[in-house]
């Protein structure tokens, strides 16, 4: 126990003497989750917007100006040349193009139906189909604005109601999403670094020497950075209830106490790296170049898992940081209990289970 | 010009000694760009509609047939309870409750007027906006069925430079773009801090290179290892994702060649302020979640805040994806891009320079 008091010790100097790396440390998150909690969204607003109205006559001006209304678009300019379109398209100055025919107004007042056209930049699909929709939900309102003058025979009225976010913002999607990848990197970057920086600079032969076993050698590399991570989890919840005002709405020692079993689990991973990796850049590339992407990817709070092709989904499942947001999802947001989440609990410490154990057995007690 | 030619021998002999880290550099881009773009699809379609019928009625049937035929919905789920459903909303099984009230086909003869009920999952508030209005769409085309209208506008939507809507057209280029940038800027941030680190950089200091040659010793083979993973990215976009770029291709690589400029700028002023390759890889990482969040691929730029947006124009990789997008899927010329090509290429002179200024021979 002295002896495992004596490493732990000796780690712990080795992360506080660096002050940059310590500032950067508890620094980052800090600024990631608040800087992202404001700025990230998937919602399409302020579409840039070219109106063509070749119509010019009332109709065509009364839906118009409902769309100008709409914060949803911002009018760039109306033209009647159509090669604007393109030309805007291509320097990326618009990203939709309403289109009014000649006959608008005449159609539609006596034939009761016409067309409108809409041209999208679909360069980006997601943000081409998503303004679309709004704008078509604009022109639905508009027609049964008109149609509810004349005599319905029957509505139906739905009620909608929007679950855990009723504002509909993006950081309850975004902060639990952003702690699992935050977390992740750094936990893994800072120990994958440890024992690979320990072998290039020769200090590993002097740990070796010693006699305490490598379980011990592992476990105080972990905690100075367990302890570390525990503060900036700490820090981003404090962030993200007053600054972000996302309330916790389930237990916050059941989330503390989870977010401590994910950092476990990133921390094994990186010292699985920091085993295998023949220097300190390789460990570094392989913690950033390998994980930076595919957790942002796969963890779900980009890109919905259920699109995935389904060996991704698979694959999907092997990667902790989505189990994570799961959990801070549901006990976070949704306010549910530990019922709700045994089956990530009980992966995540699998996996954390199987890198230690793997890890072990791969820690080399021989200089080559 | 010796004294660079023998630096760049030593810098591309220590590249190509250290056999992992090549594999890193060159392996893990392919494998990223055959896998990842498959999984970034962001179409919100197979919404999971949990369903509380209380009225039982021919009519609510034909509004649920009328649901299942959509291929935006998936009924999963009949529940008896608003709080059975609830439960599958909080399990995740279901993205949405439809509740239909007992009485709902009573009250269309008596009333005239009928209320459902919609509960959705906002957590993903987007996804959730998008669903309840494909849900309200729907209603309100049972609504109008068989009514004589006054007015009937139909919307026509045509999509430029993507008709089918294939979501890889628009990630490849963009993760192409994503790893090039984490290639360039991690490499040379990493590589004058190891200089330091193992101590190697005294005898470059007591040697007669200048600063400017140093700088240009170590940037040039990142820049040429950029363009090969560059031009390995662009083969593997069209033998995989059969993506052949709209525009010039040589306009693109002009703009590659200046953007990578900027960028292993950037990692060099890095790496002259860093002490550790620890430090420099955790402020090069600080950087790079920045810019590939806000670059404008996962999230769209026109829904920042202003100040964001403002930030966003500070950001290489947010140029980069546009110009990708540009040239490949739009086909722009170079009077769209040049714009763009100025800020990359001030943004590179600015980077460099520093590092030059900031790279001290002595201590």
């Amino acid at each position: 126990m002295k002896r495992l008091s004596a490493f732990i010790k000796k780690e712990f100097a080795h992360v506080l003497r660096d002050k940059k790396t310590l500032l950067i440390l508890f620094g980052m998150p800090v600024v990631q989750v608040l800087l992202f909690g404001f700025v990230l969204t998937h919602e399409v607003k302020n579409v840039k917007t070219l109106i063509v109205d070749q119509a010019r006559d009332a109709t065509s001006a009364k839906l118009i100006s409902k769309i100008k209304a709409n914060p949803y678009f911002e009018i760039q300019a109306s033209t009647l040349n159509i090669k604007r379109v393109e030309r805007d398209f291509k320097r990326g100055n618009a990203k939709l193009a309403v289109v009014f025919p000649a006959n608008f107004g005449r159609e539609h007042a006596g034939l009761h139906r016409t067309k409108i056209q809409l041209i999208a930049d679909a360069s980006d699909p997601n943000y081409a189909t998503t303004a679309e929709n709004y704008l078509t939900a604009i022109v639905r309102d508009f027609n049964s604005e008109i149609n509810q003058e004349a005599d319905m025979r029957y509505t139906i009225q739905p009620e909608v109601r929007m679950l855990y976010n009723p504002e509909l913002k993006g950081a309850p999607n975004f902060v639990p999403g952003l702690m699992a990848l935050v977390l992740m990197i750094v936990c893994v970057m800072m120990t994958a670094i440890s024992i690979a920086k320990e072998k290039e600079t020769g200090t590993m032969e002097i740990l070796l020497l010693s006699p305490i076993k490598p379980f011990w050698i592992i476990v105080s590399k972990i905690i100075p950075h367990l302890v570390l991570s525990v503060i900036d989890v700490i820090s981003i919840l404090l962030l993200s209830v007053f600054v972000l005002d996302i309330p916790i709405k389930g237990s916050v020692l059941l989330l503390m106490a989870e977010s401590t079993l994910f950092i476990v689990n990133c921390l094994s991973l990186g010292i699985f790296i920091s085993i295998e990796a023949s220097s300190q850049q390789a460990a570094m590339l392989i913690s950033l170049m390998g994980m930076l992407l595919p957790t942002l990817l796969f963890s779900g709070f980009m890109f919905p898992i259920e699109n995935m092709p389904e060996v991704l989904q698979w694959v999907s499942n092997l990667l902790p940081a989505k189990w994570f947001y799961n959990i801070v999802k549901a006990i976070a947001i949704k306010g549910l209990g530990f019922s709700a989440i045994w089956k990530e609990t009980l992966i995540l410490l699998a996996i954390t289970a199987s890198l230690l154990g793997i890890g072990l057995k791969r820690f080399k007690i021989r200089l080559e | 010009m010796r004294t660079i030619k023998f630096l760049l021998g030593k810098e591309l002999k220590q590249i190509f000694r250290n056999k992992s880290i090549l594999a890193i550099i060159v392996v893990a881009p392919i494998i990223q760009l055959l896998i990842l773009p498959f999984a970034a699809n962001y179409e919100v379609r197979d919404i999971d509609v949990s369903l509380v019928d209380r009225d039982h009625s021919s009519y609510s049937r034909k509004l649920i047939s009328k649901i299942q035929g959509s291929h935006y919905f998936r009924l999963t789920h009949c529940d008896d309870s608003f709080d059975k459903a609830y439960r599958h909303i909080e399990s995740g099984a279901a993205d949405l409750i439809l509740e239909i009230p007992n009485g709902f086909e009573r009250n269309r003869i008596l009333e005239k007027h009928q209320q459902l009920f919609i509960a959705v999952n906002a957590i993903n508030g987007t996804k959730a906006n998008l669903g309840a209005n494909y849900l309200i769409r729907t209603i309100g085309e049972m609504n109008n069925s068989g009514l004589a209208q006054r007015s009937n506008l139909k919307v026509v939507s045509s999509n430029w430079y993507n008709p089918h809507l294939n979501y890889k057209r628009f990630m490849v280029p963009g993760i192409l773009a994503l790893l090039i940038t984490m290639i360039g800027s991690f490499l040379t941030a990493l590589n004058i801090v190891k200089e330091k680190e193992v101590g190697t950089i005294e005898q470059i200091n007591v040697s007669p290179i200048k600063k400017h040659h140093f700088i240009l010793g170590k940037l040039i083979p990142f820049w040429v290892l950029g363009n090969v993973v560059f031009t390995i990215g662009l083969l593997i976009s069209w033998l995989v994702y059969g993506i052949v770029s709209e525009g010039n291709i040589l306009l693109l690589y002009g703009f590659i060649t200046v953007y990578l400029l900027a960028v292993l700028g950037f990692g060099l002023l890095i790496s002259t302020f860093c002490e550790s390759q620890q430090q420099a890889m955790l402020i090069t990482f600080f950087f790079m979640m920045i810019f590939i969040l806000t670059a404008g691929l996962f999230t769209p730029i026109d829904s920042m805040p202003e100040w964001a947006q403002f930030i966003t124009k500070l950001n290489p990789v947010t140029y980069l994806i546009e110009v990708m997008r540009m040239i490949i899927l739009k086909g722009s010329t170079s009077t769209d891009v040049l714009p763009k090509l100025g800020v990359v290429a001030l943004f590179g002179i600015i980077l460099n320079t520093w590092a030059i200024f900031n790279y001290k021979k002595t201590n």
